[in-house]
């Protein structure tokens, strides 16, 4: 039998992760033409350090989000209550912080809070069951008004050095911030392609019944990944809360959870579950954190920005699909 | 020379690594019967996913009326007259009888409203035609029709105006045999009315009786077309699996160790009180006919389907599974009926299939070692003779023997005491099959404990040790393999089947 596959002459591995290659190139490509175009039209401000930094903590935020979207929806999830969570973790820490008069207390439960809903979304798709679209659909509406409740929908002042500090800070010239989005990916990577249970999300999106005949516990899984997913977003909701230095129920996070599966969908996810790196995804969010600086520096409404990015949403679907369909799969 | 009413012509169709037809050539003459028989995986349904413009040949033509025709789509090879009675019929469960008969030819009043009158009348007809005017009503919901009447209901569709070619696939699998009987009337009838018909079956006395002619395929070929005349059921088998059926099985004793897995009056919402016990070493047949509780079997043992009563014993300790995960971990592989919806993720690599079982022994502290996990998978895909380039390779794109190889190297990596084997050679060509056979009886050889689900009257007379035979969510009889033959099985799976039907009517 010569064709029989033997331990040593294997390529490296690569396939279930694979594919890297063709996908990020493209959006690679894509990035660079955008910072071509508005390198061009501003090109003053727009290669300044000054702006590049800006970029940076502009997608700190959304990088979090998006590479935790992506888990979920390599699991063959959706969580579009991450925008709710982000706000309702900064009132948690605004009102702890203020109870207590501990900054570190109030991040506890600020991150405990973002956990917490995660997991009562998992809860409420594994157990109701209930598809996570209309799960996190409706929670994303709970959790705002959970948010507005805590404080009459005002947002309130958290005042604190600590916080502060965390907020404007640096370390080698770059703000903390984006150290942690680097922290955070390197974090993702690893548990996507180098974990075994990195590994069984990956099969539990592409086939859950193979998944669960092969022994592994999807429920809890299910819900870990949910639970996960708030966390990320009360981190996230911690980065913000350390750049207004207040807890918003609204201001700074609505919108963000289309901003996170538009990056995860560009990046390569399928919605489908199973595919989907977080490469890909910090690509799309380079790519959505470049269109909303240029956008704001060449002066285009904000009504023209929201647009933008609803029509990049469906056509980064409608790339995907067709590729898909090309690829008979 | 009459032109036959459809003939295909050098038809060639490949997916992937399978050539599913190789250059087919048959006519289906006006009034004639013609049986189509081969093993699972020879081309039959992918020879009529073609004629029912399901699949497009690679190559060669189909012809209508002696004129090339393009099956482009269903609806086109429905508009030719060409029909295709499914195995599994796809009934609406929310449509009444009537309406999934006449889905997509509903008359409407006014152009706007359903013509309830009409439907009623037109659906009558048809059930007097088949004699069941007394167990369905046109205006009952087909929810939760037992599998005969659904495949009644099929036919019945496929009746309508314009069919010139009919073909069914082997739609007595689910019958009694008085159904069966009142089937083979319609079809004679058919044929009277000048159809041409294909019909499809494993049950060779049926062929003999009812076809005036028989198309035999194997991997992908024809092989045989000849009048039913100059066949016997051996000469078939023997066109259908190319060498003697015996030599696909090694019989020898095998000395039998303790009791692995123990049921108990295990009752289901689909099985009822089910009773049995597998030795190491032992391999237990689990035979019926499809629908009949044997996969419902295999989904309790595993943890699918919740216990309502009864007990299970794995090794001796109790053993009550909420989950998959539980049966893994007690040492129990299940090998299900279909590939690519239960066990393998079709589009990763075989490296990661064969390792989805066994983290613990590819990984540290839950990080994978890659070197580890490689050097195990490459061992088991070798010692099992997987056909792959590389472990990397998708399993999608590996033929259906190869795939469930690796499906059996998974479970090898994992190392159980028990094993469930659900339709082990379902869409696998005859070469492969007969490896999966020495590995299943090597596997026993090794002591495992193996239950097998088999519709395939052979492999389940060739492998096991005894055969418990199942009908309507029951054990209806138990044969040492000295004495079970394909006619004491059938026997037992259509036991007094009119109390079942009653049951499943009402």
């Amino acid at each position: 039998m010569t064709d029989t596959a033997t331990a040593g002459r294997e390529r490296a591995p690569a396939s279930l992760f694979g594919r890297i290659g063709a996908q990020n190139i493209s959006l690679l490509i894509a990035l660079v033409v955008l910072l071509a175009i508005f390198g061009v039209l501003r090109p003053d401000v727009f290669f300044t350090p000054r702006n590049l930094i800006n970029i940076g903590l502009a997608v700190t935020i959304l990088g979090i989000l998006a590479m935790a979207q992506t888990v979920v929806i390599v699991s063959g999830g959706l969580d579009i209550s991450v925008g709710s969570i982000v706000g309702l973790s900064t009132m948690v820490l605004a009102v702890a912080a203020q109870e207590t008069g501990s900054i570190p207390a109030g991040i506890l439960a600020g991150l405990l809070a973002g956990l917490l809903a995660g997991a009562v979304n998992g809860l409420i798709i594994v157990y109701g069951p209930v598809n996570a679209v209309i799960a996190t659909l409706g929670t994303m509406s709970a959790f705002r008004g959970l948010a507005y409740l805590m404080n009459n929908g005002n947002s309130i002042p958290i005042t604190g050095d600590s916080l502060r500090a965390l907020g404007i800070g640096t370390l080698f010239g770059l703000p903390f911030a984006i150290w942690l989005l680097i922290a955070a990916m390197a974090a993702f990577i690893v548990f996507t392609r180098e974990t075994v249970v990195g590994r069984n999300i990956y099969a539990l999106g592409g086939n859950p019944t193979v998944a669960r005949l092969a022994g592994i516990p999807i429920r809890r899984y299910q819900i870990s990944i949910y639970a996960m997913s708030g966390f990320a977003a009360a981190v996230a909701g911690l980065v913000l809360a350390s750049r207004t230095m207040s807890g918003q129920p609204a201001s700074g996070s609505q919108g963000l959870e289309l901003e996170a599966i538009t990056a995860a969908i560009l990046g390569g996810c399928a919605l489908q579950g199973g595919k989907g790196t977080i490469i890909g995804a910090m690509l799309g969010v380079l790519i959505i954190g470049v269109l909303n600086n240029g956008m704001i520096l060449t002066s285009v409404p904000t009504f023209y920005q929201l647009l933008a990015k609803g029509a990049l949403l469906i056509l980064a679907v409608i790339v995907q699909e067709r590729q898909r369909a090309r690829s008979g799969e | 020379m009459t032109v036959p009413v459809v003939s295909v012509e050098g038809v060639s169709k490949r997916f992937g690594a399978v050539q599913a037809l190789r250059d087919v050539s048959v006519a289906f003459n006006v009034g004639e019967i013609t049986a189509l028989i081969g093993e699972n995986g020879a081309g039959k349904s992918t020879l009529m996913r073609v004629l029912e413009g399901e699949h497009r040949p690679d190559s060669g033509r189909v012809l209508v009326d002696g004129q090339p025709v393009q099956l482009s789509s269903p609806r086109a090879a429905h508009g030719s007259g060409i029909r295709v009675i499914h195995q599994e019929p796809e009934i609406i469960p929310e449509l009444t009888v009537a309406e999934n008969i006449f889905i997509g030819d509903i008359k409407a009043r006014g152009g706007i409203f359903l013509d309830r009158a009409d439907l009623e009348r037109r659906s009558l007809d048809l059930l007097r035609t088949f004699g069941v005017v007394d167990v369905l009503s046109p205006g009952q919901r087909c929810h939760g029709l037992s599998p005969a009447l659904r495949q009644l209901i099929e036919i019945m569709r496929a009746l309508r105006p314009g069919a010139r070619l009919l073909a069914f696939d082997e739609p007595t699998s689910s019958l009694t045999e008085d159904e069966a009987q009142r089937l083979f009337r319609v079809i004679r009838r058919l044929k009277a009315d000048g159809v041409a018909v294909i019909y499809i079956s494993h049950r060779l006395r049926e062929i003999i009786e009812l076809a005036d002619r028989c198309v035999v395929m194997r991997d992908g070929s024809r092989v045989a077309d000849e009048p039913i005349a100059a066949l016997d059921e051996q000469r078939m088998v023997r066109l259908m699996v190319g060498r003697p059926v015996s030599d696909l099985f090694n019989r020898k004793e095998r000395a039998l160790g303790p009791v692995r897995l123990a049921l108990e009056g295990v009752t289901t919402r689909r099985v009822d009180g089910i009773s049995f016990e597998v030795r190491a070493g032992e391999i237990v047949g689990l035979g019926g006919l499809v629908g009949a509780g044997r996969t419902e079997v295999a989904r309790a043992i595993v943890g699918l389907d919740p216990l309502l009563s009864g007990r299970m014993a794995v090794g001796g300790q109790p053993y009550r599974p909420r989950e998959p995960a539980d049966a893994v971990a007690a040492g129990i592989g299940l090998v299900p009926e279909d590939r690519k919806q239960e066990a393998l993720l079709f589009m990763q690599a075989v490296r990661d299939n064969v390792s989805l079982v066994v983290p613990d022994k590819v990984s540290r502290y839950g990080f994978f070692s890659r070197r580890r996990e490689r050097a195990l998978v490459a061992r088991h895909v070798a010692e099992l003779r997987v056909k792959t380039p590389s472990i990397e390779q998708a399993v999608g794109k590996l033929s259906g023997g190869n795939q469930q190889k690796v499906v059996f190297a998974r479970w090898q990596a994992r190392g159980p005491a028990v094993l469930i084997l659900d339709e082990p050679t379902r869409g696998i060509d005859v070469g492969a099959k007969a490896e999966i056979y020495r590995l299943i009886e090597s596997l026993a050889d090794q002591g495992l404990a193996i239950v097998l689900i088999s519709s395939e009257m052979p492999e389940l007379l060739g492998l096991a040790d005894r055969v418990l035979v199942m009908q309507s969510g029951r054990i209806s009889g138990e044969l040492p393999w000295q004495e079970a033959s394909e006619e004491a099985v059938l026997a037992l799976a259509m036991r007094s089947d009119k109390k079942a039907i009653e049951r499943r009517v009402s």
